[in-house]
């Protein structure tokens, strides 16, 4: 895949210059201090950096959990900064498919209700809902435990189940918070491939962690430090073409 | 609005469930209105009991007959100012039927004396005591009303001449001839013979708390020369047109201050009683009953009310990172009110159902073991504990219900 066919894709998150301040307590927590983003439909993109370097502050403004302080943040051409709680909350539903590192499922549903809560939220109907939710969890390998609790799976069950939440109302956007941050390596493989297997359907997967294994799957790897981009790859195989200053864009995408 | 359908369907679901999974603690926390529902249950049907009760128990006195007695019916702070009253006499119906029968355009239709007292009666080797025995002329039926179930009333000979027939109400022949007709039978009241012309037919209780058909009904004349001594009268006043109760009573205390030749200076030395009077007496129980029903049921609400803010508030900072996932997924603040808010209302109304299961029972125990009081179970009563458990489920609820909305979902997924 060369620079050229991926600046065809059209910029789905363009991320600009944007800061968040924390207070805790009298102190003013920077968590980004002014960070430059755009990914484009079709990418395969890893956050990476120490804890406290602002990924985490990173990955909740991407997925619309959280506002920025200031900068712009427009996702699908549509300003997100200036929305309100429920305006988040539609964007998170229709557009963002989360995976959490704890997979967070509803202790007492089932696979399938857990899979089918994006679709009660977007306002599908039941029968719609199970089908759906049914075909969803066959594609990710579950199709013998749509009746289970979560407490009856295994870990990379639960994740699976967990994915195919995020994929139920098809996003633009998988984001996952260290996935397999709570498996074992055989099951983190395997749900490495899972991913791999969505990004060759066409999500965007972004991958937040702070493994170089796990980043090695994405095709793009972007660095930060202490609230800003330390290094962005570009997708051109983990060599760090633009060091130090997060603002300024990739050369190849412009 | 399908999707509010939607959410509100899932909600109840997650109540359901979250009750479900934790039944204990729901039982515990819903207590508090399981008592309320239970208290104003109780109440209301003790209230709406009694009030049918009297109803039914004031249809025998009848709207339109005035009662001329010694005392009035409705409790006085000034006794002493009654205490020398004359007794009323029987005699008395004479001298006012003759002045109704010469007032043009008479409110009243006519006056019938009845005399009272309570005796054994006898049959053989039965015997029923405590019987209400009454004197009173053949024209007690124009002011009482009741029928007979077999046999017939005394006719005005056996009225005039103090015959020894009498008629007798159905507990009465059911103590006394089971397995018999009474007609023609005799009794022995006070050692002396009554033949039985008729038998009334069942007549109830009055409130409940004393049988009307326990009564024995003779000629006055008869009973006047056997029990005359310690027996008290009344005179029974029809009124020709009840909604001129009023005037009735001004004509009627005239009438009666002529016979007993009062002066004017001087004050009515009887009362003039009606239903309306014996119904007023009634008011300050059912008030009473629903006072402290009220209290009961506010105080026992309002402690399950902050139980059930309580326990939501709980359930909230327990489920925390489930609410930050829910708004992850595209939960909107509504959603997670509403869901809140369903989850206490949903556990007021376990309480609710609980607690009416609860009176049903208790009421159905109290029919059984006193089945003369009269216990109404009604649909509005029902009605009214669902809307209140609803009501103290949404008060209860809304506080911790809205904090969960308006969680950061940020700060609620990183929750530990």
């Amino acid at each position: 895949m060369t620079s050229d066919t991926r600046s065809a894709e059209p910029i789905i998150i363009d991320i600009e210059n944007i800061t968040k301040d924390y207070v805790m307590g009298e102190e003013v927590v920077r968590a980004l201090r002014g960070v430059s983003l755009q990914i484009r439909s079709n990418e395969y993109l890893a956050i990476m950096g120490p804890s406290g370097s602002g990924k985490s502050t990173l990955m909740n403004m991407l997925g619309c959990l959280d506002t920025p302080s200031s900068g712009r943040y427009e996702f699908n051409g549509r300003d997100v900064s200036s929305m309100t709680d429920d305006e988040l909350a539609c964007i998170r539903n229709r557009e963002i498919g989360f995976v959490f590192q704890t997979f967070n499922l509803l202790p007492r549903a089932d696979s399938l209700r857990n899979v089918e809560l994006p679709l009660v939220y977007a306002g599908i109907n039941p029968e719609t809902r199970r089908e759906r939710a049914e075909q969803v969890l066959r594609e990710v390998g579950l199709a013998d435990r749509l009746h289970h609790k979560p407490n009856e799976l295994s870990g990379g069950q639960r994740q699976r189940v967990a994915i195919a939440r995020a994929l139920v109302n098809d996003p633009s956007i998988i984001l996952a918070d260290e996935p397999t941050g709570n498996l074992d390596s055989k099951t983190g493989d395997e749900i490495m491939t899972l991913f791999e297997s969505l990004y060759q359907r066409g999500h965007i997967i972004i991958l937040v962690t702070h493994e170089a294994d796990i980043a090695h799957h994405a095709r793009r790897t972007v660095r930060l430090r202490d609230g800003l981009i330390e290094s962005d790859d570009g997708g051109f195989g983990g060599v760090d073409i633009l060091p130090v200053e997060g603002q300024l864009e990739p050369a190849g995408f412009r | 609005m399908k999707r509010l359908l939607y959410e509100l369907s899932e909600s109840w679901k997650i109540a359901v469930a979250q009750m479900r999974s934790n039944k204990t603690r729901s039982t515990l926390t819903a207590l508090g209105v399981i008592i309320g529902i239970v208290a104003v249950t109780l109440m209301g049907t003790a209230i709406a009991g009694i009030q049918v009760g009297f109803d039914k128990s004031m249809a025998i006195f009848g709207d339109d007959v005035l009662y001329v007695s010694q005392w009035p019916w409705k409790p006085v702070n000034d006794w002493w100012n009654y205490r020398d009253r004359k007794k009323i006499k029987t005699e008395y119906a004479d001298p006012i039927n003759r002045i109704i029968a010469a007032t043009p355009n008479s409110n009243l239709v006519i006056a019938v004396p009845t005399s009272s007292l309570l005796r054994s009666v006898k049959h053989g080797q039965s015997e029923v005591s405590n019987v209400l025995i009454r004197g009173t002329v053949s024209d007690y039926l124009i002011t009482s009303t009741f029928d007979f179930k077999e046999g017939r009333f005394f006719n005005d000979v056996e009225s005039r001449g103090g015959a020894n027939v009498c008629v007798i109400g159905y507990d009465v022949a059911d103590a006394l001839f089971p397995s018999e007709s009474p007609i023609d039978k005799s009794v022995l009241i006070n050692g002396q013979p009554f033949r039985i012309v008729g038998l009334i037919s069942r007549q109830g209780t009055f409130l409940g708390l004393f049988s009307l058909d326990s009564i024995v009904v003779m000629p006055l004349p008869a009973f006047q020369k056997y029990f005359s001594a310690k027996s008290d009268s009344d005179i029974l006043v029809k009124v020709k047109d009840k909604t001129k109760l009023a005037e009735a009573r001004d004509e009627l205390t005239g009438i009666m201050r002529r016979v007993r030749g009062l002066p004017p200076e001087k004050r009515d030395d009887f009362s003039i009683n009606e239903q309306q009077a014996l119904k007023s007496t009634l008011d300050p129980i059912k008030n009473s009953i629903a006072i402290a029903g009220l209290f009961v049921t506010g105080l026992s609400l309002f402690v399950g009310a902050i139980g059930i803010m309580n326990i939501t508030f709980v359930s909230v900072k327990e489920r925390t990172r489930e609410i930050g996932t829910r708004k992850a997924l595209g939960a909107r603040r509504r959603t997670i009110l509403l869901q809140f808010l369903i989850e206490s209302t949903s556990l007021c109304l376990l309480g609710g159902l609980i607690g009416l299961g609860i009176a049903y029972l208790m009421c159905t125990g109290i029919g059984k073991a006193f089945p003369s009081f009269p216990v109404r179970f009604s649909l509005g009563l029902v009605l009214v504990s669902m809307a209140v458990s609803i009501l103290t489920g949404l008060f209860s609820g809304f506080a911790p219900a809205w904090s969960a909305s308006r969680l950061d979902p940020v700060a609620a997924l990183r929750y530990e």
